[in-house]
């Protein structure tokens, strides 16, 4: 793809690159992955990075697991993309396997079973606050507001089963954005 | 029996991979549901101690499945439920990157997300209201998590701060007996 003869960036620099994203994304992965790639490495323009993620985001899988393996193979091929992705999970792997021994060790200490109980509950309230924080910043139209409290309601209080539920609300979703732009 | 657990992993990971729009955290209220209520695997409890030691570590929020594979059924189950949960996304990523490469219709590509992000974040906040569920076991609970979201809405600080401040309110409480 896209060989562009006047960047060369090796595996092994996409790999050093992605690695450093991964460890540095405590409390997610982002805001450096943006600052790895635009401003430290130029990799690519602020424009190119935000419509590989932009491209991420509709896409199934985390975005910025998708903007890395677009990213690799852009200037590796299918091995540019494999070093990205495994230099983006090496270290959170190692950490998280790391914290989960901990926890087989230390877990039935009552400390630490408050200590956890207690990071489960603000970690729920992470993911709340997060949410709301990207309905705000959205500006969402009625159309989109009423897809996100359906989705919301649907899947959070009824606990209808995921899948068709997502497939025929996404399908609908769409079509009605694309509705409200024809005009 | 193990190679039947790593299947069933390999299987329910992979097909949720496929609906994750929006990451991970969109389709935790069906690994719970898979996973606690389904299979059996673990108690409510356990699954919210490994979303938070998921959400404490760095790294994307595929994470949470990791370590449910890596409870289940150890390493084996570590490796067998990271690639599920990334191989199909990242298939999908790998062609999309190559077609729109060639056939960049941005038009579209704003229409879907458009459609799409409305629906992921109600789905990420059903994610959290699920979390909250199985996490909060008392009136404590419940006024970290609420805490925890304002601090968020609010502020751009790291999260982890308020994970960091939690736990320590969370100590402290049982030190006192708040927490039964």
């Amino acid at each position: 793809m896209g060989d562009d003869p006047e960047q060369q960036v090796s595996r092994t620099q996409l790999f050093l690159g992605f690695l450093k994203i991964g460890m540095l994304g405590f409390g997610g992965v982002a805001p450096w992955a943006r600052h790895v790639i635009v401003i430290e490495r130029r990799w690519l323009t602020d424009k190119e990075y935000a419509a590989l993620l932009g491209i991420g985001q509709v896409l199934p899988g985390p975005n910025t697991m998708n903007a890395a393996i677009m990213i690799g193979d852009r200037f590796r091929g299918v091995t540019g993309a494999l070093v990205a992705v495994v230099g983006m999970m090496a270290m959170p792997l190692v950490i998280l396997v790391t914290l989960a021994s901990l926890y087989a060790s230390f877990g039935q200490m009552p400390d630490v079973q408050a200590a956890i109980a207690a990071a489960a509950s603000a970690a729920a309230g992470l993911v709340i606050g997060t949410a709301i924080k990207m309905a705000v910043k959205l500006k969402p139209t009625r159309l989109a507001l009423l897809f996100g409290a359906v989705a919301f309601v649907a899947i959070g209080l009824l606990r209808l089963p995921l899948l068709p539920t997502v497939i025929v609300l996404m399908a609908l979703s769409i079509l009605g954005a694309a509705w409200e732009r024809r005009a | 029996m193990k190679e039947g657990l790593l299947l069933q992993l390999a299987l329910s990971f992979a097909a949720l991979s496929l609906v994750s729009i929006g990451g991970a955290n969109v389709v935790v209220p069906e690994i719970h549901r898979q996973v606690v209520e389904q299979f059996a695997w673990m108690d409510n409890t356990t699954f919210s101690n490994l979303f938070a030691i998921a959400q404490a570590a760095p790294g994307p929020n595929v994470l949470l499945v990791s370590l449910i594979g890596w409870h289940v059924a150890g390493v084996a189950g570590l490796a067998v439920a990271t690639i599920a949960i990334l191989l199909p996304s990242g298939v999908l990523a790998f062609a999309a990157g190559r077609l729109v490469a060639r056939w960049a219709d941005t038009r579209w590509i704003a229409i879907a997300k458009a459609g799409l992000v409305p629906v992921a974040v109600g789905l990420i906040l059903a994610s959290g209201i699920v979390m909250a569920r199985a996490a909060d076991h008392d009136a404590l609970g419940v006024m970290i998590t609420a805490a925890t979201a304002t601090f968020v809405l609010l502020s751009d600080r790291n999260p982890l701060w308020a994970l960091a401040t939690a736990m320590v309110i969370g100590i402290g409480g049982a030190r006192l007996g708040l927490l039964a």
